[in-house]
């Protein structure tokens, strides 16, 4: 072959620089047979300690359990491919999926129509923004500054590109939005929306009440309820019987592993009103021409690839592999069994709540109801308290200061059924050595 | 088939009717025919203002969704509401019940960049 192309040898033709030649042989182990890098892995594993550690951390992520048959289902070779499944002609399976994980974020937000789902909630609060803005015309918003930080982070980003301005309301003791100022901001009806979150960032319920709903509504502004706890929608009132007319969140605590942050899963659902705005993938139910039931992808004309320029989202996807999750989540959990987790989670959150904060030195930081996460306000820096019980192999849960620099002394701490009693009679005891050696240090 | 007359017409096949100040904008036959079967109308808000020629809402049919551009500038004083209950009434009586939104003309000559119902046929008949 170095003959037919008229090189006299590899290394003429191949031609690396004598600086960057390798001139020994590569140091790496001997090759291994299947099972000895199984056991060499398996030895890794077992020096990582994180799963040892006792987590009290949520702040958007959750722990919560998920049962095998969601990997079982969503594993087979039907399911698990990489091809794009919106042919109708080939992928009814999990187009029926969609669809069905449509109806149930419909059903538990209470609202008419959920799309595919998207990114994660992040995203979904950024694209629901975005259609207020095109259904008011107006190019502001007005943000609880106790909706999740990350997603206002989101939200910003893309403000920027569509030259949107967003201020935000303030938080009161309760831990729940302060609308004091709600009259006078609505007044020159500059907002396309208001957002508020329910569980909010503190954990507090942030539902907004029928005035406050009222008062927003008659100046022509969009109420947008985030949910970033997504299990909360099985205890609350739905974010539509108060008031929302476009809820998103994220859908993680359904079946989806934590897997080191990604990926999740958003959702949108909205009222029929809004129901041609809604970005990305719709599943839709019809009938073939025998009769049977038939999934197909619908109301295409609001996407990107048919309306080009003019389309409001550049979505034309969805995360449609963790959305898959969820609903044999749900599915498997039923409406009973979703429920009774999360009594669960609020129960051992009330737990959490009166075993740390009946310790010295430790209080609720607000004074809202919950459903499963705390404030703690702790002696010192929250940081150091983390720091004793990092120590002691317990992730205390989240520093507030990291986002909040007013609550530097505050730990969000996050209870959910996986949470034990031993879970909690540990942190608790550890808390409980806490003063001594921060009073000790100084 | 002739152009109804006492109208005035839009090369993007849109007509008005001037009444005083008040203009009721529509499309015309040419253009439900083209689109085929309307499924939904978009439609702009009342009270928002409205340059000449922008595209200020769209008409999605089975086939394709269009932008509605309006043929004269102004204050929208009412968006025909049964249309997006039966958006189909745009296909059955483009001149008539399936008028689409009525201004406050703000400038009366923008009238002279229109068409007659002769100028329009000879587009329409292209």
């Amino acid at each position: 072959m170095l003959r037919t192309i008229g090189a006299a040898s590899l290394d003429e033709l191949v031609n690396v620089p004598a600086a960057v030649a390798l001139r020994s042989p590569v140091s790496v182990a001997p090759a291994l047979s299947e099972s000895e890098i199984a056991a060499t892995f398996a030895g890794f594993a077992a020096r990582t300690t994180g799963t040892q550690f006792r987590s009290f951390l949520g702040a958007g992520a959750y722990r919560h359990y998920v049962p095998p048959i969601v990997g079982a289902i969503a594993m087979r070779g039907e399911f698990l491919t990489a091809y794009t499944p919106y042919q109708a002609e080939a992928s009814q399976g999990y187009l029926q999926a969609i669809y069905e994980w449509q109806t149930y974020i419909a059903l538990l937000t209470g609202l008419d129509v959920a799309n595919a789902s998207v990114y994660d909630g992040a995203t979904a609060l950024a694209e629901g923004a975005i259609m207020a803005v095109n259904a008011t015309g107006r190019k502001a918003l007005l943000v609880s500054s106790a909706v999740h930080p990350n997603y206002r982070a989101v939200l910003r980003t893309y403000a920027e590109g569509l030259e949107l301005d967003i201020d935000e309301l303030a938080y009161g003791a309760e831990g729940t939005t302060d609308f004091s100022t709600l009259e006078a901001a609505l007044a020159d009806q500059r907002y396309a929306a208001v957002v508020v979150q329910s569980p909010n960032f503190f954990g507090a319920i942030d539902a907004l009440p029928a005035a406050v709903v009222a008062q927003i509504k008659a100046t022509g502004t969009v109420v947008i309820g985030v949910v970033a706890e997504a299990m909360s929608l099985a205890a609350l009132a739905t974010p539509a019987s108060w008031g929302v007319d476009i809820c998103v969140g994220e859908g993680q605590s359904f079946g989806v592993a934590m897997a080191y942050g990604g990926p999740h899963v958003g959702f949108i659902a909205t009222t029929a009103e809004h129901l041609r705005r809604i970005p990305g993938r719709l599943v839709g139910k019809t009938v073939d021409k025998t009769g049977a039931n038939a999934y197909v992808l619908t109301l295409q004309a609001r996407e990107q690839h048919i309306r080009r320029e003019k389309a409001t989202s550049n979505i034309c996807t969805n995360q449609a592999h963790c959305a898959l999750c969820a609903t044999i989540y749900l599915a498997a959990m039923g409406k009973t069994g979703l429920r009774d987790c999360a009594a669960h989670n609020l129960a051992r959150a009330r737990e959490l709540r009166s075993r740390v904060t009946a310790l010295a030195g430790f209080d609720a930081r607000f004074s809202g109801a919950v459903f499963n996460e705390i404030v703690v306000k702790v002696p010192g820096k929250a940081a150091d308290v983390l720091a004793a019980l990092r120590d002691k192999s317990i992730l205390g849960g989240l520093d507030l200061g990291r986002f909040y620099p007013e609550l530097s002394d505050c730990i969000l701490m996050t209870a959910t059924e996986m949470t034990t009693a031993a879970d909690i009679d540990a942190l608790a005891t550890a808390l409980s050595e806490v003063p001594q050696r921060a009073a000790a240090r100084s | 088939m002739p152009q109804p007359a006492g109208l005035l017409y839009s090369k993007e096949h849109e007509w008005v009717k001037m009444d005083g100040q008040t203009a009721t904008i529509g499309i015309t036959e040419y253009a439900q025919a083209s689109l085929g079967d309307i499924v939904y109308v978009e439609l702009p808000r009342v009270g928002a203002t409205l340059g000449q020629f922008d595209s200020i809402g769209v008409i999605e049919s089975v086939k394709a969704v269009s932008d509605i551009y309006t043929p004269i500038g102004g204050e929208v004083l009412e968006v025909n509401g049964d249309l997006e209950n039966d958006p189909s009434l745009l296909n059955r009586e483009p001149f008539g019940g399936g008028w689409l939104f009525k201004l406050k003309v703000t400038d009366d000559n923008e009238r002279n960049n229109l068409l007659s119902p002769e100028k329009y046929d000879e587009i329409a008949r292209d």
